[in-house]
């Protein structure tokens, strides 16, 4: 079972961080990264430049649409992503609660839905 | 067979409906994986048991037989499905393949129960789905009953289990008990959905009658169910069943004849239930005297202190002052502040608590909660502060939603003005 894992962060709390300690969090999220590649449990995992940085677009009736920014203005930014794989949600969120974003942050864990395989998506009755 | 023999096997299926049901279930959703397809499974043992049982007798052990009838006609009708379904046809070989729940023992069945209770309260699932699911499952009330216990609609509340059901199955939820390191805080969650239960039949938020003693009744049940099922004592989990039999205990009290509420500095003491206080003080002394107590126990040993002394102006204001005071550090909370506050008005007099009272409200906390401007009320007319009491009791009186509350501050307001 695949679980993508979101990370959200108030990109004002990461540009107040100093220096040192946003180089800390850096080589401890890349150690952590190295722990669950381990075992076996880490399928891909990156972290994201700014909001400043994204570009949003959309199709519609055969047009393309891009505007500057991210999709949704909300107070946490996506940050980041790990996509595991995990046992169960339980296993996933022992995973994710390791994560050092999580102390600053938060991470929406999300069941990841196999296209190959056919699996419905869960919110079509 | 005789007609005699049917009414009585009848009967006894009746019986075990009443006292297994749940069980069964908790083992069924564990073997067959889904919640929907385990029930639909204990529907069709009781039914072929009411069927078989009168014609070839009581079997041995009645309970392996009704997880085994159920286990097989789920399997037969999904092997029926799965001939129109392909996608059904791996899930039929998986649980074909499955243990034999005739080799079911009986520590893993009671294992079962424990992780029913433990997948209904799981955090990734919102609070009112645990609790609903929880009286459903757990407790095998219908969705009609806990409907009208929460004073909401029945599609209301069939539609959270609904989606928490399809949570459960489309996140993974798995079926297990938390592992040790995981334990404490998944607990608390658990306790919090019971002790959610036992308050909105303790002291329902709305609505004409100030308690509902079944939903109470349900919580006490499932507290002790959870202390059973623990193969070590929880502090915690005793804590809050004695918190909740020594509030229980008053219930015959906390209500007059006419459906007042009646202070419980003005009940009648003698109505109190001596059994549930016994019970609930022995728990509290077992569970301070363990290591890691916390909110639950140090609140029970509040309410004993209350239930065991024999008067209001007979109680050890001093001791439940204190008790606040290490609350206050276990587990910070206005609310607890609050309380604090009127137990320190008890012991050193009016002026001292409305000071802490007011420190509160300065704060900017309890703005809209009605028992801070009752409790500041109180102390500002025995102060004979009449007209801050009146302003308070009115703003009281605007924030109460129970029907009884709002007399008794009625009442009080009368007072003041006679």
């Amino acid at each position: 079972m695949k679980y993508l894992c979101l990370v959200y962060v108030e990109e004002k709390n990461l540009e107040a961080l100093p220096s040192a300690e946003f180089a800390a969090l850096d080589a401890e999220s890349l150690a952590y990264d190295d722990e669950i590649r381990k075992s076996g449990q880490l399928l891909a995992a990156h972290a994201l430049q700014p909001v400043q940085a994204a570009t949003t677009l959309r199709v519609r009736r055969g047009k393309l649409s891009t505007t500057d920014g991210p999709f949704a203005e909300t107070k946490e930014q996506l940050g980041g992503f790990v996509l595991i794989e995990a046992k169960d949600l339980n296993d996933a969120i022992r995973i994710a609660s390791g994560l050092p974003s999580a102390r600053l942050g938060s991470i929406e864990v999300r069941p990841v839905r196999d296209l190959q395989q056919h699996e419905p998506w869960a919110g079509r009755k | 067979m005789s007609e005699e023999t049917a009414n009585a096997i009848s009967e006894v299926v009746d019986t075990l409906y009443r006292t297994d049901s749940r069980r069964i279930l908790a083992t069924l959703i564990r073997l067959l994986g889904d919640f929907d397809l385990a029930e639909e499974a204990l529907h069709n043992a009781f039914t072929a048991a009411l069927q078989q049982w009168p014609r070839d007798g009581l079997p041995a052990n009645p309970r392996a037989w009704l997880v085994s009838a159920g286990r097989f006609r789920a399997i037969d009708g999904l092997r029926r499905r799965a001939r129109f379904d392909a996608s059904l046809t791996e899930l039929t070989r998986q649980l074909d393949t499955g243990p034999d729940p005739a080799a079911i023992d009986q520590p893993e069945v009671e294992d079962d129960r424990l992780r029913l209770i433990f997948v209904c309260c799981h955090p990734a699932l919102p609070p009112d789905a645990q609790v609903a699911l929880t009286l459903r499952e757990v407790c095998g009330l219908t969705t009609e009953e806990i409907a009208h216990a929460f004073l909401t609609f029945a599609p209301t509340v069939a539609q959270r289990i609904v989606r928490a059901k399809a949570k459960i199955r489309d996140a993974h939820i798995p079926y297990e008990v938390p592992s040790r390191a995981d334990l404490p805080s998944r607990l608390d969650t658990v306790l919090h959905v019971i002790y959610l239960v036992f308050n909105e039949g303790y002291s329902a938020s709305s609505g004409a009658s100030v308690t509902r003693h079944d939903l109470s009744q349900e919580a006490i049940r499932l507290a002790r169910l959870l202390i059973e099922l623990f193969p070590q004592p929880e502090p915690e989990a005793e804590g809050l069943l004695a918190l909740m039999l020594l509030h229980e205990s008053r219930r015959a009290a906390r209500t007059s004849a006419a459906g007042e509420l009646v202070l419980l500095a003005d009940q009648d003491r003698s109505l109190w239930n001596r059994e549930q206080i016994t019970e609930g003080a022995a728990l509290v002394k077992r569970a301070l005297s363990s290591r890691g107590y916390g909110p639950y126990a140090l609140q029970a040993a509040i309410a004993a202190l209350h239930a065991e002394a024999p008067t209001s102006s007979a109680t050890d204001w001093a001791e439940i002052a204190a008790l606040y005071d290490v609350l206050m550090r276990a587990d910070p909370s206005p609310v607890v502040e609050l309380n604090r506050a009127v137990a320190v008005a008890m012991r050193d007099g009016p002026q001292p608590g409305l000071d802490l009272i007011d420190e509160i409200l300065a704060r900017g906390d309890l703005q809209n909660y009605h028992f801070v401007y009752s409790a500041r009320a109180d102390l500002c007319r025995q102060l004979g502060r009449t007209d801050e009491a009146r302003a308070a009791y009115e703003r009281a009186l605007s924030l109460a939603r129970q029907e009884p509350e709002q007399r008794f501050l009625r009442q009080r307001l009368a007072e003041l003005h006679g």
